[in-house]
């Protein structure tokens, strides 16, 4: 029988699926009998979710233009020296 | 980097990472300017988000590029150039973490008692699609700040795995640590940013309860 801090334990695996069938479906049981623990595992994998398509933002202009800036200076530097 | 072009039909398919890598590594510039123009934004992201810091992220994001351009050679093609830039940066993220007198928080190593049950306090449902009740640049704020909640061993190792979206095995050998402790960190990271992006999305009206 799984209780809810052995579903807790389980749940990042549980999410990435990176359990055994077996107990997979011990914990699937469980969510389905829990309403607390189908939220927490809901929330955390919309968690996961949000973070995952996030786009990262444009880099700062000035911080894009200071790493060409310092990439062309010192890998043509590199290039010459071979 | 210089100007030169690289060699692309119009609307033609944008050469694949290897290919650029192998003229990169030949000494073609433009190449090694295009993988700079598709990776810059992820690396400084990542950086800023392990260091938490804008001028440790700008001088990671320059020295992962330039470290990445000297040791071309050393690149093997094992693994995706990106992943072993990613690791570059972390490597340099981690360095610079731990030279920062001022933040007395950060050991990757320190010891996360792994039995320690996590703790859950939010549990309410969130608003359906609450990405679409915030503007984009609102959404990374709220995302940036609850990850600058977590401690810097959370952060990493959530950063790695469901940022970058590194195998559990790869965030364990970039990051030092055993599987076992990458998988409990990760643990806490998600429940911990669960709770805290709960406080904010959760639907109006439902209760919050204790738990566990």
């Amino acid at each position: 029988m799984v209780t809810c801090k052995d579903f807790l334990r389980e749940l990042s695996d549980f999410l990435d699926e990176n359990v055994d069938p077996a107990v997979r479906e011990d914990l699937e049981r469980h969510i389905s009998e829990c309403p607390n623990c189908w939220v927490i595992c809901d929330t955390t994998k919309k968690t996961i979710q949000v973070y995952k398509g996030m786009d990262p933002e444009p880099l700062p202009e000035k911080v894009h233009d200071r790493l060409v800036q310092i990439l062309e200076q010192r890998c043509g530097k590199h290039e010459s020296s071979q | 980097m210089p100007s030169q072009e690289i060699d692309r039909e119009p609307g033609g398919p944008s050469p694949t990472e290897a290919a650029l890598v192998e003229r990169a590594r030949q000494g073609d510039l433009a190449a090694f300017s295009e993988l700079v123009s598709r990776y810059e934004r992820k690396i400084y992201r990542m950086a800023r988000n392990i260091t938490q810091n804008d001028e440790d992220a700008e001088d990671i994001l320059q020295d992962s590029f330039l470290k990445a351009f000297q040791h071309l050679d050393s690149f093997q093609g094992q693994s995706k150039f990106y992943t072993w830039l990613v690791r570059i940066a972390v490597n340099e993220s981690l360095m610079r973490l731990r030279k920062r007198k001022s933040d007395r928080t950060v050991s990757l190593d320190e010891n996360i008692e792994t039995d320690e049950e996590p703790i859950v306090r939010e549990i309410a449902v969130w608003d359906d699609n609450p990405e679409l009740r915030y503007t984009q640049a609102e959404m990374r704020e709220i995302l940036d700040k609850a990850i600058a909640g977590l401690k810097p061993i959370f952060r990493a190792v959530f950063v790695l795995r469901d940022v970058e979206e590194m195998s559990t095995e790869e965030t364990a050998e970039t990051l030092g640590l055993s599987v076992a402790a990458v998988k409990s960190r990760l643990l806490r990271a998600r429940l911990q940013l669960r709770e805290k992006l709960t406080r904010i999305f959760k639907r109006k009206g439902d209760q919050i309860l204790g738990y566990v």
